[in-house]
């Protein structure tokens, strides 16, 4: 699980363009959107691709993303269960 | 033409060189337009994490814009009474074209919504408006070349029906590495008068 979830970091690093950020920035409990990482609609949908493309995940109804995308931790607990690659 | 517009500042990016009213401001050698941007963005002292988001031809009028627009000391907090009148040849062309690749496999085929939002050449724009509150006009126009003759008919134009109190106006061409970008402000105020010949002159130097 740990391996998951520095990868997440890494993947949402890169994918998202988050310059001048590290993974050791990011907790594993941190807030991802709003006032946490702040991130915005536009990397929810990344997001949304990312568990498509890296685990095989598609999301049926995107409004599942809000819980799903709440923190590194909640993001993968939910691959881990669901992922198909 | 209308002479009481003047041309009250200009900034051009061009061959990893930045400059405003002709004084370099920024110069960093090397063919590589994102290495190049990022460098002036950091140079400039510009914070704003968004940057990092835009597509390149966002960057290019971003930066251009943020040159000119830092220089009149603009209250950050309060909305701005200036038109956005840019231009170009390449459109978003060099977006397109990274966009069409995400979908060109059909076995493969992950569209990146933070690519596709800027496939448009005028979302550039609004980049500029939301950091500077510019809720102004704005008009995002294709030439083969800068057309300084519909630019100035144009800014006069909106400055004349006070749709506007000043235009930031000009050229951002980006495509692959290569980039070019002359905006300049146009104002009741200034020094240069706003002529199709100044612009000409000014974009030439």
């Amino acid at each position: 699980m740990d391996a998951l979830k520095l990868e997440l970091k890494e993947n949402i690093i890169e994918q998202l363009n988050l310059e001048d950020m590290t993974a050791d920035d990011i907790a594993n409990d941190d807030i991802l959107f709003g006032d946490g990482l702040g991130l915005d609609s536009i990397d929810a949908l990344e997001l949304i691709v990312m568990l498509d493309k890296n685990y095989g995940i598609k999301l049926a109804d995107p409004k599942e993303g809000r819980a799903i995308f709440e923190s590194i931790d909640t993001m993968a607990a939910y691959i881990a269960e669901n992922r198909s690659k | 033409m209308d002479n009481s517009f003047y041309i009250k500042s200009h900034c051009r990016i061009k061959n990893s060189k930045i400059s405003l009213n002709t004084v370099e401001v920024f110069e960093r050698e090397t063919k590589d337009f994102i290495e190049f941007i990022k460098a002036a963005y950091k140079s400039l002292d510009t914070k704003y994490p968004k940057f990092f988001k835009m597509d390149r031809l966002s960057k290019l009028a971003f930066i251009a814009a943020d040159v000119l627009l830092k220089n009149e000391n603009l209250n950050p907090e309060i909305e701005q009474d200036i038109a956005v009148v840019l231009s170009n040849k390449a459109s978003s062309l060099d977006t397109d074209r990274k966009h069409q690749k995400a979908i060109q496999d059909k076995e493969n085929y992950y569209p990146s919504p933070a690519v596709f939002v800027y496939t448009l050449p005028n979302i550039c724009i609004g980049e500029i408006s939301i950091k500077y509150k510019l809720y102004s006009e704005n008009s995002f126009f294709i030439f083969d070349s800068l057309n300084a003759e519909h630019l100035s008919i144009y800014s006069n134009s909106l400055l004349e029906t006070n749709k506007a109190k000043e235009v930031l106006c000009g050229w951002v061409e980006l495509d692959g590495d290569n980039y070019d970008a002359f905006l300049y402000l146009v104002s009741t105020k200034g020094k240069i008068e706003h002529t199709k010949q100044n612009i000409d002159k000014l974009y030439k130097l």
